[in-house]
């Protein structure tokens, strides 16, 4: 890992301000992007870390809404977001212990990792991203791969969540990263079900469309018996074909409409 | 050059680092305290976890610079003064939980920290919060008995392995 300068505000103002520095990036938990840097994949002049900046800390329900603090690390989720139980069990299941004490989901949805959790959930709850400077609709956040409507130097400082009348996350594991090799987040709410899908597409999270029609008609794994997923878009790699992930979508989407009831 | 100061198993600990100095190479290489072992170096294995303000976390994936002001501790806060094993490391010895030791030290402080958290842990509980532990030679058995039987439960149903 190339060497840096290290800063740690304790105000989101002030490391917005450091942000603005060419070359300086925030640290969430650094879980995903420590690593980074060992393999010198990035090289940031100066890293900012947000884990100082109590404002961008914790979890409260308010209204139908769970608000969690883009600094706010898994384990802290799993541990106290009890309002959104299918939200607290998908944090609780992030790769491991020791990961889930230091990694935020503000980490985690800038990152967009095509196989992360958060961002399924995020995007099946019709979620809204907080930042320094706006709120970004879940639908219009993730653009791909590792792409966000993020601009440069923009911090998440909470996420909210519209809590469903029911939810389930399946993850299917990939045993030796820990992520999910296809995840399938459902949510029921009054005016419909949404449906996205983690770790399946080479576009990043998705929402499977028509599992939503189907299950707006009828909430019942039945209703999903025949849709398939096209397997031309879907990720390809030596742990599972096009084919087999395309297959997995189906299966976890029953598995989850079937958890949540 | 930052000065970074913190309290490491109990004591006052200080010293000059670079931003990327890791939390593993700050114990290891500036206080001398080896007993938290690098394996990956990719936050993959669990040899290196420590206790930050009370959580396992994976010293090789924090910077030194964040802990600054925090308490720290490692395996070598574990048995006491004259010698003597905790509850979870005696465990470790009397059930064969260790052959090369390598991965001993992250597995006592996991476990330490899940038994402070959960008292009394079924097996399965034991199994999904050593995800992040790897072990290359026991096959898991006998740390996951040597940590029931840590947590004052009966392990004599459980077969040798
Ligand atoms: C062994 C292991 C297993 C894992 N398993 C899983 C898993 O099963 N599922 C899963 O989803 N993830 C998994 N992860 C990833 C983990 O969830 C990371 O914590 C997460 O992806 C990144 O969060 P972080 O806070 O650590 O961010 P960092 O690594 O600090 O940062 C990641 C990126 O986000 C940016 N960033 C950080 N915080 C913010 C913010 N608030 N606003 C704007 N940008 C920000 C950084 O600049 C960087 O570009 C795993 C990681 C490891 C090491
Ligand atoms: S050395 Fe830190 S996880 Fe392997
Ligand atoms: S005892 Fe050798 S790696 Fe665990």
């Amino acid at each position: 890992m190339y060497n840096f300068e290290f800063v740690k505000p304790s105000t989101v103002a002030e490391a917005v301000s450091a942000l603005g520095e060419e070359d300086a990036q925030a640290l969430g938990g650094g879980q995903t992007l420590l690593p980074t840097m060992k393999q010198r994949l990035a090289s940031p002049s100066k890293l900012v870390s947000l884990s100082g900046i109590a404002d961008m800390k914790g979890v409260s329900a308010d209204g139908g809404v769970l608000t969690i603090g883009g600094g706010t690390t898994h384990g802290t989720v799993a541990a106290e977001a009890g309002a959104y139980p299918a939200l607290a069990d998908l944090a609780s299941h992030i790769g491991d212990p020791a990961v889930r004490n230091r990694g935020t989901i503000g980490g985690s949805l800038a990152n967009n990792d095509p196989s992360a959790c958060y961002p399924s959930a995020a995007l099946a709850s019709g979620a809204t991203i907080v930042t320094n400077t706006r709120e970004i609709a879940a639908d219009d956040y993730f653009q791909g791969m590792f792409t966000t409507a993020l601009n440069e130097g923009e911090i998440i400082t909470a996420v909210k969540f519209p809590i469903p009348q029911a939810a389930n996350y399946q993850k299917f594991l990939q045993p030796a990263s820990r992520f999910a090799l296809v995840g399938v987040f459902v949510a029921k709410y009054a005016d419909g079900v949404r449906v996205a899908v983690t770790g399946a597409s080479e576009e990043g999270v998705f929402r499977w469309s028509e599992a939503e029609e189907a299950l707006n008609k009828e909430f019942r794994p039945d209703a999903l018996m025949d849709l398939k997923v096209a397997p031309a878009n879907m990720i390809g790699d030596l742990h599972g074909t096009k084919e087999y992930r395309a297959h997995l979508v189906g299966v976890m989407t029953k598995r989850a409409v079937t958890a949540a009831g | 050059m930052t000065q970074v100061s913190m309290t490491v198993n109990g004591q006052a600990a200080s010293g000059d680092v670079e931003g990327r100095t890791l939390l593993s190479t700050f114990l290891r290489e500036h206080l001398g305290l080896t007993g938290t072992h690098v394996g990956c170096d990719t936050s993959q294995c669990g040899a290196c976890v420590v206790h930050v303000d009370g959580n396992a976390v994976k010293s090789c994936t924090i910077l030194a610079a964040e802990a600054d002001g925090a308490d720290v501790a490692t395996i070598e806060s574990q048995a006491a003064a004259d010698g003597t094993l905790n509850a979870v490391q005696q465990a470790f010895q009397d059930h064969h939980g260790l052959q090369c030791g390598f991965c001993t030290p992250g597995m006592v402080m996991s476990a330490v920290a899940l038994l402070k958290d959960n008292p009394s842990p079924s097996e399965a509980e034991i199994r999904a919060y050593l995800e992040g532990n790897i072990c290359r030679c026991t096959g898991y058995h006998n740390i996951v008995k040597a940590i029931m039987a840590a947590s004052g439960q009966d392990v004599s149903a459980i077969a040798a392995e």
